[in-house]
């Protein structure tokens, strides 16, 4: 069985980003990329499938400018058998990347895709979503435990209630929230080995698919500073301030 | 700046050094040796420091998670990133070695003496030992299932290594029997691995004295399996020191042969070429020690910079009325930045060194060969000597930012300044580094090879004059390199009559020659930075750049005018230094 997965390369957890000048979106001129590390997760889990004899190739997707290469190499560093570059520099948006995932899926036919539930620049949480809807697979999300056996996946999932346990048939869509594993750190063997790894490069029209925006992203500002919290003598004046001066009741 | 100063694009196109080549592949290494550093490493300093290596009868305790980090370590391939390919090293270029290096020391400096030493007895075996004992201990101590120690020093015999008293005695079927005490090994004795070898100096019976009878053996802690049934030889760690830093590394005095019938050892090269052996070692040693201070230096800056970018206390001096982040102050940036150019002229110094020295060895051209191996010998005492003793005093500034937490140890803010303090001192004092300049580089070619790194920086000088942006820098280099020429001339005239003067001047002469080591490189990476910057090339660097001339100017206006000091103290202090009276009461 492939194991597809997808990864995007993203500002670096620990930079702290500014918003331009025109507010026109987050100035990344000079930061430090990486890969989601959400999306380490999934390599990672997809890897460990493949060393338990689940699944025999791991195929790793990154949607994006050039750069990208340097996180499918580390994809691939990691234990990812070979890799896909959809390379463009038009701004994508999770509609679009699902759409090129879809593209892919067709192609390589793999019987689980895994994904990083949501990446940490939009915060977005919808591409795996979206990719199992346009590709008809059932999907389940904020994994927090995956056993992969006899064509169904069993996924243990976080919900705001606790944990839901739940099976599907394969293939499927997994997306990955923290407590799956913990990424290996990669050795440098692996980092040699990976350079020789098969890197293809494809543009979103080879895929047959649009990758314009449907989304006009209008103003960009940073949050409201907290302002200082203010006593209230009791519980009339309390109700009046989150009626009148909070507006959340 | 691998490019630019350290000839990256030369030692690039050496056999085995292919990687270099490729930015790509270079990046992914040292983003990923980071990763380790940060996630396994580093959160071990802290506890290395405070709970430290523990000494039993039963043998040495490593710091808790050292053992673990070990593996980890060792798993990823780290430890054999420059160990010969022929037994499964990566083989790597020092000038790669060094920057990852830089990354691991900085995150846990005590964890990576380990290592380190194991990594330079596999270099003395490479280099002396016979094919037998290769085919032994190679494997596995490249692999990392063994680690290695240095055994030189005795309580007489430091800096005059040839006072050695530990002897040897032939067995008489090709192993001999070692009989003595050595102190100051570092993971002499450790819980990491399930065998330890030792290279011990010793003096066979009847061998001259002094540094000339000396010879070089391995002692394994358990004997081969074949011919000795892997038993427990005769060397034990009596005890560990307490010092002030490098808790995490156990410092041991190792005893050899006290149950009476010896450790067992083999030779490794001839008899009586002991220190011959070690010295090919000693110049990758002694750069890697200089690294030592170039990592600390950068950790002790990141975290005052972290602190004073965070801590509020006082107002500005001009502005607002509320209090102020530190890092406002004038003089608090002036001690950041003091910090933060000597780090950058130090690493600068270290990496084209270790580019050097790959030339020196693999350069297919033996005029290049040659030259190279000339600047190496000359540079290395200036760069172990001036990056280790600046070092300190880098670190020592980190305390002073922190104020009263500085002082207090639960801040970390001390460790850096604790661990490097030993870094001017082994491996070669700074006294020790700077006779070698002396006697050995500029006396003995008649200052040959000091000319003609001179010239390399009159060259400089004639780059930046040209550049009207750069006067400064220029006119505060070319005083720098003055001041370099006119004390080596007053060595070569007071070194006949009046020896002791010029011993008196020596380390005045050495910090003089790596300040102004550290300014000519400065002043090359500010030409870079400006032709780049000029050209529109800055691309997603213009920050770096920008503050990379900064650091220069810093540089050229607060460190290079020491250079005059120096000289001066170097071509009249020694008289009052040589005072009989000066120490008598």
């Amino acid at each position: 069985m492939k194991i597809l997965v997808s990864v995007k390369r993203v500002v670096d957890h620990n930079v702290k980003v500014r918003v331009k000048s025109d507010g026109s979106g987050v100035d990344i001129a000079n930061a430090k990329m990486s890969m989601n590390p959400f999306d380490e997760i999934a390599v990672e889990e997809a890897v460990r499938l493949k060393e338990k004899g689940v699944a025999t190739e791991v195929i790793a997707v990154s949607c994006g400018v050039q750069q990208c290469q340097e996180t499918l190499r580390t994809a691939m560093a990691i234990g990812a058998d070979r890799a896909v570059l959809v390379q463009t520099d038009e701004e994508l948006q999770p509609l679009a990347v699902a759409r090129l995932l879809k593209a892919l899926v067709d192609k390589e036919q793999p019987g689980l895709v895994v994904l990083g539930k949501q990446a940490i620049d939009d915060d977005a949480n919808q591409t795996g979503q979206m990719l199992a809807a346009l590709a008809d697979l059932p999907q389940a999300t904020f994994a927090s435990k995956l056993e992969v056996a006899d064509g169904k996946a069993k996924v243990t999932r976080e919900v705001d209630g606790g944990l839901e346990t739940i099976s599907m048939p394969l293939p499927a869509v997994v997306t990955t929230d923290l407590r799956l594993n913990e990424p290996r750190y990669v050795t440098l063997p692996n980092i040699m080995k990976a350079k020789k790894k098969q890197l293809d490069t494809v543009k979103p029209e080879d895929l047959g698919v649009d990758v314009r925006p449907r989304l006009k992203t209008l103003k960009v500002t940073e949050p409201t500073k907290r302002s200082a919290g203010i006593k209230v003598p009791d519980v009339a004046t309390l109700l009046q301030k989150l009626k009148t001066e909070a507006k959340v009741i | 700046m691998l490019r630019e100063l350290a000839d990256l694009d030369r030692v690039a196109q050496l056999p085995n050094a292919e990687v270099l080549a490729d930015d790509e592949l270079t990046g992914s290494i040292l983003i990923e040796a980071s990763r380790l550093a940060e996630g396994v490493l580093e959160p071990l300093n802290a506890t290395g420091d405070r709970d430290g290596a523990r000494w039993s009868a039963e043998g040495v305790k490593a710091t808790p998670g050292f053992k673990d980090a070990y593996r980890q370590y060792v798993e990823g391939g780290w430890n054999r990133l420059a160990m010969p390919t022929e037994y499964g090293g990566q083989g790597m270029p020092t000038l790669l070695s060094a920057a990852v290096r830089e990354i691991f020391i900085g995150a846990n400096k005590a964890f990576c003496m380990c290592p380190g030493l194991t990594d330079a007895a596999v270099h003395a075996l490479m280099v002396g030992a016979d094919d037998a004992l290769k085919a032994y201990y190679l494997p596995r101590l490249v692999s990392g299932e063994w680690t290695a120690t240095m055994n030189l020093t005795e309580p007489q015999a430091g800096s005059d290594v040839g006072a050695l008293r530990t002897r040897a005695v032939p067995a008489g079927d090709g192993t001999y029997r070692i009989f003595g005490q050595k102190i100051f090994i570092s993971f002499g004795d450790h819980d990491l691995t399930d065998n330890i070898v030792h290279l011990v100096l010793a003096r066979v019976a009847g061998a001259p004295e002094g540094s000339k009878g000396i010879s070089l053996f391995v002692v394994p802690k358990f004997l081969p399996q074949e011919g000795w049934q892997g038993a427990r030889n005769d060397v034990q760690c009596a005890g560990i020191e307490h010092k002030v830093g490098n808790h995490g590394s156990p410092t041991c005095t190792m005893v050899y042969g006290d149950a009476g019938e010896g450790a067992v050892a083999w030779l490794l090269g001839g008899e009586n070429m002991g220190l011959q052996t070690m010295f090919v070692m000693m110049n990758q040693a002694r750069i890697l020690v200089g690294m030592e201070g170039v990592a600390l230096s950068e950790r002790a800056y990141r975290q005052a910079l972290a602190y004073a970018r965070e801590r509020v206390q006082g107002r500005a001096a001009e502005g607002s009325a509320l209090p102020v982040p530190i890092i406002r102050h004038p003089d608090v940036r002036r001690m950041l930045l003091s910090m933060r150019s000597q780090t950058e002229a130090m690493r600068a110094l270290g990496y084209m060194l270790a580019g050097a020295l790959d030339l020196a060895d693999g350069h297919s051209d033996p005029m290049v060969r040659q030259e190279r191996q000339d600047f190496v010998d000359l540079m290395i005492p200036i760069f172990k000597g001036w990056a280790t003793e600046t070092a300190v005093e880098v670190t020592r500034t980190s305390v002073q930012i922190h104020g009263g937490m500085g002082y207090v140890t639960e801040s970390g803010a001390s460790q850096p300044l604790r661990d490097v303090l030993i870094a001017p001192i082994y491996e070669g004092t700074t006294g020790i580094q700077a006779n070698d300049l002396i006697a050995r580089k500029v006396l003995r070619d008649g200052g040959a090879s000091l000319n003609c790194w001179l010239a390399q920086v009159d060259r400089t000088l004639a780059e930046t004059t040209a550049q009207p942006a750069l006067a400064d820098l220029a006119s505060r280099l070319g005083e720098g390199v003055a001041s370099v020429r006119m004390v080596a001339q007053w060595i070569a005239q007071a070194q006949r009559e009046r020896p002791l003067d010029v011993l008196a001047a020596a380390v005045p002469f050495l910090k003089l020659a790596g300040i102004v080591a550290g300014g000519w490189l400065m002043t090359r990476a500010a030409l870079a930075a400006s032709r780049l910057l000029d050209a529109g090339d800055a691309g997603e660097s213009e920050s770096f750049l920008r503050a990379k001339l900064a650091s220069a100017r810093f540089y050229a206006t607060h460190v290079l005018p020491q250079a005059g000091a120096l000289a001066v103290t170097a071509m009249n202090g020694s008289e009052a230094t040589l005072d009989e009276w000066a120490l008598q009461a």
